[in-house]
């Protein structure tokens, strides 16, 4: 086989070199030209001490318009992105982002409108979240939402301290919060800072939580288990309704991780299976931009018994319009500065309009039908730890590659030489040498086979010439970077030279 | 449906491939009972055309006050967005990426990374910061954690009440778990300034945390050395909030001033106001807190050929690493709004910040004196109190203003007070029409 298949897009570009924007340009240039003031030229050393002040700061560029745009431009090409090929992330449902969605974003009434404007002055913000709000009860099968959260973590730290406030409510917080070993490392994260500590969940055989495992772990100190589902291993957790009920039994409650829901939209429903409280990541199932990192929106919903708790403020209807309700004595209070990444909501709920009821059904069952043809292309190669079906997303391991020496970090390195984003690696934590794959229902049947051919080349060259995959990439404006220099003797930022 | 490539063919030949009889098959380890019967109660789809329409009709029902008439900040700077900024950030290799976990593929996000961890370094002159936090409220939670960690057995944190109320409840929020006290400190009735004298008999040997926020929430720039030396006579980490990073500017920053943390909200650059979110939040430390600092770092390194390049870094602090035993929960950060800012800064540079700055001030000074009615004699950034009750404030709203915000709701005793809010965008005529309404 040829290392680089027809169906590969990698291909030699050229990249532009681009320093840092740091002490560039010429004294007095800028890109930027401002009004006159129009007013008398107050000096703030007339009212504050010079000691409150500050000159001009060495170090900030002086460039002009054009060379800044340069900049930016050259480094963006630089970057991989959702819009340049397939991104078969596991875990992290990396979809097309519609441009609609964008221009609905920057509508002016959106864009500019301030969060403190008077309830009558902004009622079409107000309405559009409480749309998007109830879209997402009737998605989750639960009664209310928040959309106040800025992530995925944040989300969840929103639902774990309204499980604690119920608990205190009754009259005791609890100690414990049950986490599944296939969990993301948030949940662990989000259970310490609601105070509570972390046990964990060995998963049976076939990848699943059992509820023997939750029986044997669950006594009056359990607040909650953070369940997954579809868990991280694309599987779903099929004892869900029986875990509910032992929980229930209990006391305690079952927290959904809503990060996989785009396998479920329109299929089934969490309050449907005896979910009290999950989140949503918009930024996921409704195909927000990741932004390189954010910003993401991670709304909550919840079942009737947690509601008193929703943090203030929340959106209610008042008479033929809507307000911000602050007045709720039981809320875990405020989350943040204002009332959620808006920009974040318009984007969302422009997609949930495009699709409508079928198309988001729909989503939900090509998404699965990707994962399922994945699968069945890789299998040949790639060991599969786990037979169970797959939904949205498959985890393959490297074990038979690394019969040739080859690791799941070499075969990530030498996709992106085809033209490939890498797949998720070593996560989750319960297969060894994980390469965790969702390729989303946004891409179309021949860039899987494309991807997968790419993969299969990777396979066949594992065997015969291992050190290609060592050395790979080979065709990136970077190699493999050093980092275990980053982390030992830390630069994080740029110095100006001393005077 | 134009996202979704898959003809009736196409799923055909798949659902073939993969041995299932139809698409229902592929969810049959989903239990029946716990599967979907019906349709979802959705509206109908919406073609793009429609779409636009819908949401433009949504959009304009915000606008009733043009924005330069609307004198509002508290947390919230409304400022003009460069196009450059915008259409920069309208590329796809930007936007459409994820978190740059592959630094080979990711290069141009980490190093704008780098950029913005540098102008956040350079205007609040303290040495390291972060990739972003969601916002300013979320920092302050941040930096008070960080504290609760660095000054173990101290439970106390002392923050001013002339810190942005939001602020101050979601730190209550972020702390409910952890057994800290919350000490609230008043602010002076005459400047709008933190009463230092209060403040220092507060921070004691039992305080982890002294929070400032300057310029703090009625628009007064804080005399920040005083905080300091009551925290550092208590042993006590100081942290300044800022809410408006565009007066960083213009005044000394807060690392020359003795701070250990400086944490707010960086959204005044590059980013629209957008109804309160996103913005974007920034942390900055000082060198000896670099390992206990949340959410991601980005550091220069060299690859396999001795080139230089970026790369996320110090992840054993991050919960994908640690887990239980994070510094932070967070993942997803606001990595797009620090780009925006990124540019902006890059705009603006080295003469365009000071006079941004300093076109603020002038215009809010000559606002103030304008307008009157000033309600602390404090000396202010962008926005500041005047005294003007429910009845005033509905006059200038029937003139087609939104004067300021009403105070009542989180200061009762400034119940008859609005705080208003003059950037760049309020021309003098704008101003001088408001003035004489009010």
């Amino acid at each position: 086989m040829k290392p680089f298949p027809d169906t590969s897009p990698g291909a030699s570009g050229l990249a532009l070199r681009e320093g840092l924007l740091f002490g560039r340009g010429s004294p007095g240039r800028r890109g930027t030209d401002l009004p006159a003031a129009g007013v008398p030229e107050a000096e703030p050393a007339a009212e504050l001490p010079a000691e409150l002040l500050r000159a001009e700061i060495d170090g900030l560029p002086e460039l002009s318009e054009p060379e800044v745009v340069r900049h930016f431009v050259r480094l963006s090409q630089w970057n991989y992105a959702i819009d340049s090929g397939p991104y078969p992330l596991g875990s992290c449902t990396m979809k097309y982002n519609p441009k609609s969605a964008e221009a609905a974003a920057r509508l002016p009434g959106f864009a500019a409108a301030h969060p403190l404007l008077p309830e009558e002055d902004c009622q079409g913000a107000l309405a559009l979240g409480f749309a998007l709000e109830r879209a997402l009860c009737e998605i989750t099968g639960l009664a209310a939402a928040t959309l106040q959260p800025a992530a995925g973590a944040h989300g969840e730290l929103c639902g774990m301290l309204m499980v604690r406030a119920y608990h205190v409510a009754r009259g005791n917080p609890r100690k414990k919060v049950l986490v599944p070993d296939s969990a993301h490392g948030t949940n662990p994260a989000t259970a310490t800072l609601a105070g509570y500590q972390a046990v964990e969940i060995a998963s049976g055989p076939d990848g699943v939580v059992t509820p023997a495992a939750i029986a044997g772990a669950l006594d009056e100190d359990v607040a909650a288990l953070m369940l997954t589902n579809p868990n991280t291993l694309g599987i779903f957790e099929r004892n869900v309704r029986e875990i509910a009920t032992l929980l229930h039994e209990k006391g305690a409650l079952l927290y959904n991780d809503g990060a996989n829901l785009n396998a479920l939209a329109g299929v089934a429903r969490p309050g449907d299976m005896g979910v009290d409280v999950m989140h949503i990541n918009l930024h996921k199932t409704f195909g927000t931009p990741h932004g390189g990192g954010g910003p993401g929106s991670g709304p909550v919903a919840v079942a009737l018994p947690l509601v008193p708790f929703l943090p203030v403020p929340t959106i209610r209807r008042a008479g033929d319009g809507f307000a911000l309700d602050f007045d709720r004595p039981q809320s875990i209070g405020r989350l943040r500065t204002f009332w959620g990444n808006f920009g974040m909501w318009v984007r969302a709920y422009a997609l949930l309009r495009e699709w409508g009821p079928d198309g988001l059904r729909r989503a939900a069952q090509l998404a699965v039908l990707n994962a399922n043809y994945l699968r069945q292309l890789l299998s040949p190669a790639y060991h599969l730890p786990y037979s169970a079906p797959t939904l949205h997303e498959v985890v393959f391991s490297d074990k038979l590659q690394k019969a040739h020496g080859v690791s799941a970090l070499d075969v990530a390195k030498r996709l992106i030489d085809h033209g490939f984003h890498p797949p998720t690696i070593y996560f989750p934590l319960v297969v060894s040498g994980a390469l965790m794959l969702e390729p989303t229902e946004t891409e179309s049947p021949e860039t899987v086979e494309a991807l997968a051919a790419a993969l299969l080349a990777i396979a066949a060259e594992a065997a015969e010439d291992p050190a290609a995959l060592h050395a790979a990439p080979t065709r990136t404006l970077v190699r493999r970077v050093d980092e275990v220099r980053a982390a030992r003797k830390p630069v994080l930022r740029w110095h100006p030279k001393p005077r | 449906m134009r996202y979704l490539p898959h003809t009736e063919a196409d799923i055909r030949r798949l659902l073939g491939a993969v041995g299932a009889p139809s698409l229902d098959a592929l969810f049959s380890s989903i239990p029946e009972p716990l599967r979907l019967s019906r349709p979802l109660e959705l509206p109908p789809a919406a073609d793009e055309r429609a779409l636009l329409g819908e949401l433009s009709a949504l959009a304009e029902k915000n606008l009733r006050v043009p924005p330069e008439r609307v004198f509002l900040g508290a947390g919230a700077y409304p400022h003009h967005v460069p196009v450059a900024v915008d259409q920069l950030l309208l590329r796809s290799e930007f936007y459409t990426a994820y978190t740059p976990y592959q630094p080979e593929l990711a290069q141009g996000t980490l190093q704008a990374i780098f950029e913005f961890q540098t102008f956040v370094c350079l205007l609040t002159g303290l040495p390291v910061a972060n990739a972003s936090m969601y916002d300013g409220a979320t920092a302050c939670a941040e930096a008070a954690l960080l504290a609760l960690r660095l000054r173990r057995g101290r439970k106390k944190i002392v923050v001013s009440r002339a810190l942005h109320p939001a602020w101050r409840a979601t730190m209550r929020t972020y702390l409910a778990a952890t057994g800290s006290e919350i000490v609230e400190v008043p602010y002076d009735g005459r400047t709008g300034r933190t009463d230092g004298a209060a403040l220092a008999a507060a921070a004691d040997a039992r305080t982890a945390l002294v929070l400032v926020g300057s310029p703090n929430y009625f628009g007064v720039v804080e005399d920040v050395r005083e905080a300091a030396a009551a925290a550092r006579q208590a042993g006590a980490l100081l942290a300044v909030g800022v809410a408006e990073a565009l007066s960083l500017g213009l005044l000394a920053p807060p690392g020359e001033l003795g701070a250990d943390l400086a944490v707010g909200e960086f959204g005044s650059f590059g980013g629209a106001v957008s109804f309160g979110g996103p913005g974007v939040g920034f942390f900055a430390a000082r060198e000896e807190h670099l390992r206990q600092i949340p959410g991601r770092l980005c550091g220069e390194t060299v690859d396999a050929e001795g080139r230089r390049a970026y790369v996320l870094t110090l992840a054993t602090r991050e919960q994908h690493i640690r887990r239980a035993s994070a510094t932070s929960n967070i993942c997803t950060n606001h990595a797009l709004g620090a780009l925006a800012a990124t540019i902006h800064l890059g705009l603006l540079g080295k003469s365009g910040l000071r006079s941004l700055a300093l076109l603020n001030y002038r215009r809010a000074r000559y606002a103030r004196q304008r307008i009157g009615r000033a309600r602390f004699s404090g000396p202010v950034f962008n926005e500041f109190v005047i005294e003007a009750d429910a009845a005033v404030a509905a006059r200038a709203r029937a003139a087609g203003f939104v004067a300021g915000l009403p105070l009542g709701r989180d200061y009762p005793e400034l119940s008859g007070a609005l705080l208003t809010c003059v950037t760049e965008l309020h021309e003098k005529t704008a101003i001088d029409a408001l003035a004489k309404v009010l």
